[in-house]
């Protein structure tokens, strides 16, 4: 039932070439280009909707100025067009529904995969550690510590956080989600093209929210096995509690109150 | 149907309509008075200057966001100022200015009553607005400045370790205040509503603004003391060593939200629905038409109430930890009622005679802006969606659509019931002249912002030195955010040049509702008179009694007693 509703909507959205992009991306992973067929489809139905109920309005407003004192009919009620009017809508609203769930329920799905990175959010930076090994990257603000991962490879992160709120975002691939304290929160990236993408965080954490950035680097498994050989360092994982607050950084004081630079 | 005209009907409120109300004046008058009408224009003019205020933060923000590395206030100054910004238009602007304004006034009014249920509750309601208002922004003069956690003060940044400072604590003492003056607010309406109705007056003869109201007074009731709670938990949290929101007592951080939402999405509804209400009171009085599908637009309202205590937690679709289908249904099952509305809204006007008041431009832009906010906000019901635009300038976007559609709807209130209130119309050349810089400013204000979420940048941000790119659609949007302040300073002249010059008389615009059946201003206890009440439209009906509102299927000559008459 839910497949056959959904069915106009993937039918605009598999014509992808076709369909203009209104502003979005197909991103770099599986999921990010999902994520922009759904929002093609989201797209052509809020266009055409949009575009009919304007031209209604503006047909009304031209049609009907007042041209003189007479009084028009007292209509107040068709209930067979009022009924139209909710029963469409209710359809397309499943229909919206069901195109939805075909893509959120791929983008929660979380395979089983080798590759695994804990990826922790604290007040103001990033820190990518890779379980099995002793690599870890962490820097602080415009400092813009990379995530590596491999292309062709489902991506474990584990996303949490040490203080307060702050969410994961990395534009390009149409994804966000809140690192939580205390939650240990999952998701699966695949992504299909290398590159380095930005990231930053969207979620308010407190003064150097402005300036909390990283990148995801997307390499060939080779590239990235022998980034990680090369980077492995056995007293970083150790070292790297002390390392948010060792290193030090032009813009940014390891840990400012964050009202202290109010006056 | 013997009579052509209905004669008017005494009531009780005749007995003692005709004495000269003798009490204080001046400003004795305004501190100590429970007449709905005084407590209603002060909330009015100071949920205005609220609206000043919260708009003077957005042109400073606007300001800082139009080169890429602004140096106009610091980061911490630039937290400060959308916080207060957020705060001050949601908690201090929007819903005072409907339900304490506005409907204050009106809504006794449009029903025959002399007054609200609890009028010293109703006093007590607005002291206690004002004192939260000022306790709020008073923060601006503490050593640590005012609160900068955002509006939804999400825990633990929250905390008093994040943000240590007696600003917080003022906002959320503000905020508790100006909450209990809502919840007083609720109380006063659902009752006013549900037991002062005039003799005639049934449920389903009740103007839409009414039914609104009543709604909205309801909702009032069902999600304001949960905000209240929250809040008491947090000052807990921050002062008296209890982690509710904090893991490392045991607490979990998200239940603010979960909280925290449970209030704020009602809160939409309870900010939208008046809104809702006017432009459906002004688009039939403008176009001579009974509004389009009354019932239906009663159910509709009926069923945003009840869906909008179902999909908070669409807030919170980036946690990882909510049922995604479940409230992303919900939400996408808002626009069916939505939708009616407009579409109501379009039969309205279909073919009336559409008089094009500053009153009546207002809330058409009042609808199209709320159009493009609705099919926005479909979007974000959709989780996938929403993750990828979750905290970009695409969710600011949205709700600035939505909102802004509020204020033009709030204009279009000021426009319509303002001469009710004062006595004297508005300049109708300024008001088209505000009128068009709202609507165009609003739509050059937010259209960049969508562009602006897709391109990645995130909300709550004062710098983007990295992505200089994003540097002309933010000016975009800062010109429109010039353009939507010049509006307001046309209003400010608007209502000075006005001043007491274009006497309005009892109905100006050939209205429909009780209201404009008494005088402008009306008297002490509203009413000298009350015609007989037989449809919503009791004042159209005594001065129109050849054209009454038509049922299904009802056509002149047609078995319909009274042909279509053309007056002059």
């Amino acid at each position: 039932m839910l497949r056959i509703a959904a069915l106009p909507v993937a039918a605009v959205a598999l014509s992808g070439c076709t369909v203009p992009a209104f502003g979005a991306r197909p991103g770099p992973t599986t999921t990010s280009k999902s994520v922009f067929h759904l929002w093609q489809g989201f797209s052509v139905g809020a266009m055409v909707i949009g575009a009919f109920v304007v031209l209604l309005i503006l047909y009304a407003v031209l049609r009907y100025r007042r041209k003189g004192d007479a009084i028009p009919k007292q209509t107040q009620y068709h209930i067979p067009l009022e009924m139209v009017y909710t029963v469409v809508p209710i359809l397309i609203v499943f229909g919206l529904f069901a195109a939805t769930l075909v893509v959120e329920n791929k983008e929660v799905a979380n395979p089983k995969t080798n590759v695994i990175v804990d990826v922790n959010a604290f007040q103001w930076g990033w820190k990518f550690s890779y379980p099995g090994t002793s690599t870890v990257v962490v820097g602080q603000t415009t400092e813009n510590p990379t995530m590596v991962i491999p292309v062709n490879t489902d991506v474990h992160i584990n996303l949490t956080s040490t203080d307060v709120i702050h969410g994961f975002y990395v534009k390009a691939f149409n994804f966000s989600r809140y690192a939580l304290p205390g939650v240990d929160n999952q998701f699966t990236i695949r992504a299909v093209n290398t590159g380095t993408f930005f990231g930053q965080c969207t979620q308010l954490c407190g003064l150097y929210h402005s300036l909390m950035y990283f990148q995801v680097k997307v390499v060939t498994m080779d590239q990235y096995n022998s980034w990680l050989s090369n980077n492995s360092n056995p007293s970083a994982a150790q070292a790297s509690n002390t390392a948010n607050q060792q290193q030090t950084s032009t813009h940014v004081p390891s840990k400012p109150t964050a009202s202290s630079g109010a006056n | 149907m013997t009579d052509v005209l209905n004669p008017p009907v005494t009531t009780p409120s005749d007995d003692h309509g005709h004495e000269e109300h003798h009490g204080p004046t001046g400003i004795l008058k305004w501190i100590t008075t429970t007449d709905h009408k005084v407590i209603g224009l002060s909330y009015t003019v100071t949920s205005v200057l609220m609206l000043v205020i919260g708009g003077l933060f957005a042109e400073i923000i606007r300001f800082q966001l139009a080169t890429p590395n602004a140096n106009l206030v610091s980061l911490a100054q630039y937290n400060e100022l959308f916080t207060m910004h957020g705060s001050v238009m949601i908690y201090l602007f929007a819903g005072p200015f409907a339900f304490g304004g506005l409907a204050n006034i009106i809504v006794p009014i449009q029903i025959g009553a002399p007054d609200m249920a609890f009028p010293r509750l109703n006093a007590l309601s607005y002291w206690l607005y004002l004192t939260g208002a000022i306790t709020m922004l008073a923060g601006f003069f503490t050593a640590g400045g005012a609160a900068n956690f955002g509006w939804v003060a999400y825990a633990p940044l929250s905390n008093s370790i994040n943000t240590p400072g007696a600003g917080a604590d003022l906002w959320i003492g503000g905020l508790l205040l100006t909450g209990f003056s809502a919840i007083f607010t609720g109380v006063n309406l659902t009752a006013t509503i549900f037991y002062l109705r005039a003799p005639g007056m049934t449920m389903f003869r009740m103007p839409i603004f009414t039914w609104n109201m009543l709604v909205t007074g309801i909702l009032i009731l069902l999600a304001f003391p949960v905000l209240t709670a929250g809040l008491v938990m947090l000052y807990c949290d921050r002062h008296f060593g209890t982690h509710i929101y904090s893991v490392t007592g045991g607490g979990v951080p998200v239940l603010w939200q979960h909280i925290f939402w449970f209030w704020g999405h009602p809160e939409v509804y309870i900010l939208a629905l008046p809104f809702f209400g006017m432009v459906t009171e002004i688009i039939p009085v403008f176009s001579r038409k009974p509004v389009f599908g009354y019932k239906g637009m009663i159910f509709a309202t009926l069923s945003i109430a009840a869906l909008s205590l179902g999909v908070w937690a669409h807030h919170m679709f980036t946690t990882g930890v909510v049922l995604l289908p479940f409230f992303s249904i919900m939400s996408l099952l808002i626009a069916v009622p939505t939708g009616i509305k407009i579409f109501n809204w379009i039969g309205t006007m279909w073919r009336g005679q559409i008089w094009f008041s500053t009153a009546m431009l207002m809330a058409i832009g009042f609808v199209v802006t709320f159009l493009i906010g609705g099919l926005t906000g479909i979007y974000l019901a959709s989780p996938p969606l929403d993750f990828f635009t979750h905290d970009t300038y695409f969710v600011v976007a949205h709700f600035h659509s939505v909102v802004m559609a509020l204020v033009l709807g709030g204009m279009a209130g000021l426009y319509y019931w303002g001469p009710k209130i004062t006595g004297y119309l508005l300049n109708e050349r300024y008001g088209k002249i505000q009128f068009w810089f709202l609507f165009i400013g609003t739509q050059v204000f937010t259209f960049p912002q969508y562009l602006l979420g897709l391109r990645g940048m995130p909300r709550r941000v004062a710098i983007y030195a990295h992505d200089p790119q994003w540097k002309l659609l933010n000016d975009w949007s800062t010109i429109g955010a010039i353009l939507i302040g010049v509006s307001t300073l046309i209003f400010v002249v608007n209502v000075a040049v006005s001043w007491k010059k274009y006497p309005a008389g009892d109905n100006p615009w050939d209205a429909h509702t009780l209201e404009w059946f008494t005088t402008s201003p009306p008297p002490h206890h509203n009413f000298y008179r009350l015609p007989q009440i037989r449809s919503e439209r009791p004042t159209w009906d005594y001065n129109h009694p050849e054209h009454r509102s038509l049922g299904h299927g009802k056509h002149p000559g047609l078995g319909d007693p009274h042909p279509e008459v053309v007056e002059d």
